[in-house]
């Protein structure tokens, strides 16, 4: 048997694990991931945040290979900051959204290894999340995972989110949207499952909830024990982070 | 129509050591609306008269932001402005991107200066008809620095740049010593009444044709201003509570001993040189 | 096609416009194709490689430390290589890999140095900062296909202020008061995160080099690329210092009664 020369070309990718979850609400939105970073069986850090304020109305959540991520959130806020020196005001989500497909699309042939999803308050006051491929296909919707633990994750928000495989009692009907408790109560328990049951999902959880204008969900907030808000313009809408423990082993 | 014989070309001296043309670029910046700038412990603030070219037109922008630590006046031609303020905006961005790092307030200043430099020693160029007040906050600090088309910057307590600025300076140079230790509603009332000195004689300050740019934590008549009181700029109905805290002028202290505005240079006079 | 009648039958290296008939910025590159540079091959694979490099933060600052071999393959090529490096007075960096690489980093953040010195503003770079830039050094040439072979810690102490981070030939980059590369990674992280997480504010100096040594020397039984000489940095509010190269004893009487592989024939 004849050898022929081994050629062993130089891979500019790897997978550093963890999971992005974001669900909208009428008026609000909550983006979430978990903090752990990790290489194959190895934790790299316990504390490498997957999720990013881009403005007081648009949170970024990047997952998949992290020096992509990290470079794909860098080079957003480049261009939101030229939008702000232009306009002298943040970009609305959609736009943002629109954004980040062309800035995908531009590397379709070398992409970035990075699932997004795109959560915060549209123009017309209403919670939304945006989710994309690594090349840049989006739409919007009512709720999402993406990550290592996607597939123990969306199927539970399936159900939970969209009643799927549920009937409702006789002479009632499902809601359009659930209030923001009950959201970041199932947030909580969706991280806290794929970290049972991930190897790649543990060690903290941070939420971002986004309030609409003058929103009423901020009663839901009030209890909640090391809130901390991160708001920084006038223009209405809040930003909060809640940061949780999942187990670490 | 040639004032000079040594003019027509930036890269030649004339036999007095002089760059005739950069000269006159100084005069370009003398040209446009006057802009002040003071700083304290705390504080960096401008102060900018807009002119509007007439009651159907708006008023011209005077202030431009760069990062959220810097912020500048402007005084001259407002397009090379723009060209300026743009690299200013990039070399703040590369240095978030390369170093993690708000971009020194110094080194920004310096940039657009050795920029400026090149113009006044290439063949083929003009130097830049516009001057800069530029304030920053950094680890050392509020800052205020001036930049001018020869290609100079330096770092002042209190400055200001463009038509008449001579009467605003001699303002300045009265009540400096207070700065250092003033509050941002005295600096801002200091750079009002500064910048007033500039006006011609039937002109007032007003909502419309004045602008404030602040670096430093909230002033009492500012909202919702992140605590690191990033560079902002304050214009139309949020300067009125700030033009409210203004004295007028003939009760101003030692405003009556400030000498006769400088008269502008017009268009058709010969440009005058200094000595 | 050029619709600029100007660059219609220009010769193919005009360097400038001789009669400065348009701004520099729109004339046509007419340079020659580097037909040359197409043909180069980049990196594939490391050549003369580094092994572990090892950092914790503890009580004063950061303490990191690395030993001196560079292999060549298996070969224990070079005995006495310095695989740590000062980057200023407030900045270690420590790195595995491929050493040609490390010492074109070397080079490079030398020359950063100075040329920041030469701003004369007294701003100098700090840790946070150098971590930054070779981040961004390494992601670029990963994005290349060009990449600088190295895994690399970088350590510090400025404004009272300890700093610890790693990057890798992809631009990975992460953050955590015990870091290590390599074999490292396997064999002494989980050493170190026992010693260290949660009493990074407590433990002393001498404390903090008995946990180094330890990993160092369980390193030496355990990776067959490591050597019995290593440095020790520090970098605390004292600056920036690297020890002399020292070994630590070890035992290998116990390797006499380890049966199942080797020349024994029972």
């Amino acid at each position: 048997m004849t050898q022929r020369p081994q050629q062993h070309s130089f891979n500019p990718y790897t997978e550093n694990g963890g999971t992005i979850l974001a669900i909208a609400g009428a008026d609000f939105s909550v983006i979430a991931g978990d903090t752990r970073q990790s290489e194959g069986y190895s934790i790299q850090t316990r504390y490498a945040p997957k999720v990013f304020r881009l403005t007081d109305k648009a949170v970024l959540a990047v997952n998949g290979f992290a020096a992509d991520g990290n470079m794909f959130v860098k080079k957003v806020r480049q261009r939101l900051e030229w939008y702000r020196h232009a306009h002298s005001k943040d970009m609305p989500i959609r736009a943002i959204a629109r954004l980040i497909q062309t800035m995908l699309y531009a590397r379709r042939f070398f992409p970035y290894y990075v699932y997004n999803i795109l959560g915060g308050i549209e123009e017309d006051g209403t919670g939304a999340v945006y989710s994309f491929d690594p090349v840049g296909s989006y739409e919007r919707e009512a709720c999402r995972a993406a990550g290592a633990a996607q597939s123990l994750v969306q199927p539970f928000l399936d159900n939970q989110i969209y009643f799927k495989n549920q009937t409702p009692a006789p002479g009632t009907s499902f809601p359009q949207h659930l209030p923001l408790n009950t959201v970041l109560s199932l947030v909580i328990d969706s991280f806290t499952g794929a970290t049972e049951r991930h190897i790649e999902v543990g060690d903290s959880l941070e939420m971002y909830v986004v309030l609409a204008k003058e929103s009423p969900s901020i009663q839901a907030l009030q209890n909640i024990s090391g809130i901390q808000e991160k708001t920084s313009t006038a223009d209405g809408e809040r930003i909060f982070v809640i940061r949780r423990d999942l187990k670490k082993d | 129509m040639f004032r000079n014989t040594y003019d027509s070309d930036n890269t030649v001296f004339s036999p007095q050591g002089r760059l005739h043309q950069v000269e006159y670029a100084l005069e370009a910046v003398k040209q446009g609306s006057a802009a002040v700038g003071l700083r304290s412990k705390t504080h960096s603030v401008l102060l900018a008269l807009k002119r509007s070219t007439g009651e159907l037109a708006s008023y011209q922008q005077k202030m431009f932001r760069i990062d959220d630590h810097v912020g500048i006046a402007i005084a001259g031609l407002t397009s090379d402005a723009r060209v300026l303020s743009n690299f200013m905006r990039q070399q703040a961005m590369s240095s978030k991107m390369v170093f993690n790092r708000p971009i020194p307030v110094n080194r920004l200043v310096s940039s657009i200066a050795d920029k400026a430099q090149v113009n006044t020693q290439e063949y083929g160029r003009r130097p830049y008809g516009v001057g800069f007040l530029v304030i920053g906050q950094d680890n050392s600090g509020p800052h205020l620095y001036e930049f001018s088309p020869s290609g100079n910057s330096y770092e002042y307590y209190a400055m200001s740049i463009g038509a008449r600025s001579q009467s605003a300076k001699t303002y300045l140079e009265k009540h400096y010593e207070s700065f250092a230790d003033s509050s941002l509603e005295d600096l801002v009332r200091h750079g009002l009444h500064a910048l007033r000195e500039t006006l011609q004689q039937d002109k007032e300050l007003n909502v419309n044709n004045t602008s404030i740019g602040i670096v430093g934590p909230a002033s009492v008549h500012e909202k919702a201003v992140p605590p690191a009181g990033p560079f902002r700029i304050v214009e139309n109905e949020a300067v009125e509570p700030f033009l409210q805290t203004m004295i007028a002028k003939d009760t101003a202290t030692g405003a009556g001993a400030v000498p006769p505005a400088a008269a502008a240079a017009t268009g058709d006079e010969d440009v005058q040189m200094a000595g | 096609m050029d619709h600029f009648p100007t660059n219609w039958g220009r010769p193919r290296n005009d360097a400038y416009d001789a009669y400065g008939t348009y701004p520099i910025a729109q004339r046509p590159q007419n340079n020659p194709k580097d037909a040359f540079s197409a043909g180069v091959q980049h990196t594939q694979q490391p050549i003369v490689t580094g092994t572990s490099v090892l950092a914790i933060k503890y009580k004063d600052g950061i303490m990191m430390a690395a030993d001196n071999l560079a292999s060549y393959g298996s070969l224990a090529r070079f005995k006495d290589i310095q695989r740590l490096h000062a980057v200023g007075n407030n900045t270690m960096i420590g790195a595995g890999g491929d050493m040609s690489d490390f010492q074109y980093i070397q080079n490079m953040l030398d020359e950063l140095m100075i040329d920041e010195f030469t701003a004369q503003d007294g701003l100098a770079l700090g840790p946070a900062e150098i971590h930054e830039y070779l981040s961004q050094v390494l992601y670029a040439r990963r994005t290349k296909m060009n990449p600088l072979w190295n895994s690399i810690l970088v350590g510090g102490f400025k404004d009272g202020q300890r700093f610890l981070a790693y990057v890798d030939l992809l631009g990975t980059t992460y953050s955590a008061s015990t870091l290590a590369t390599g074999y490292g990674s396997y064999i002494a992280q989980p050493l170190l995160r026992k010693a260290v997480e949660g009493r990074e504010d407590v433990i002393t100096e001498a404390e903090a080099l008995e946990i180094i040594e330890t990993s160092m020397r369980v390193l030496y039984y355990r990776d067959a690329r490591s050597l019995n000489k290593f440095q020790v940095a520090t970098i605390t509010a004292e600056g920036a210092k690297i020890s002399e190269s020292k070994s630590l004893d070890t035992t290998w009487s116990f390797a006499e009664g380890i049966r199942g592989y080797g020349a024994q024939t029972q």
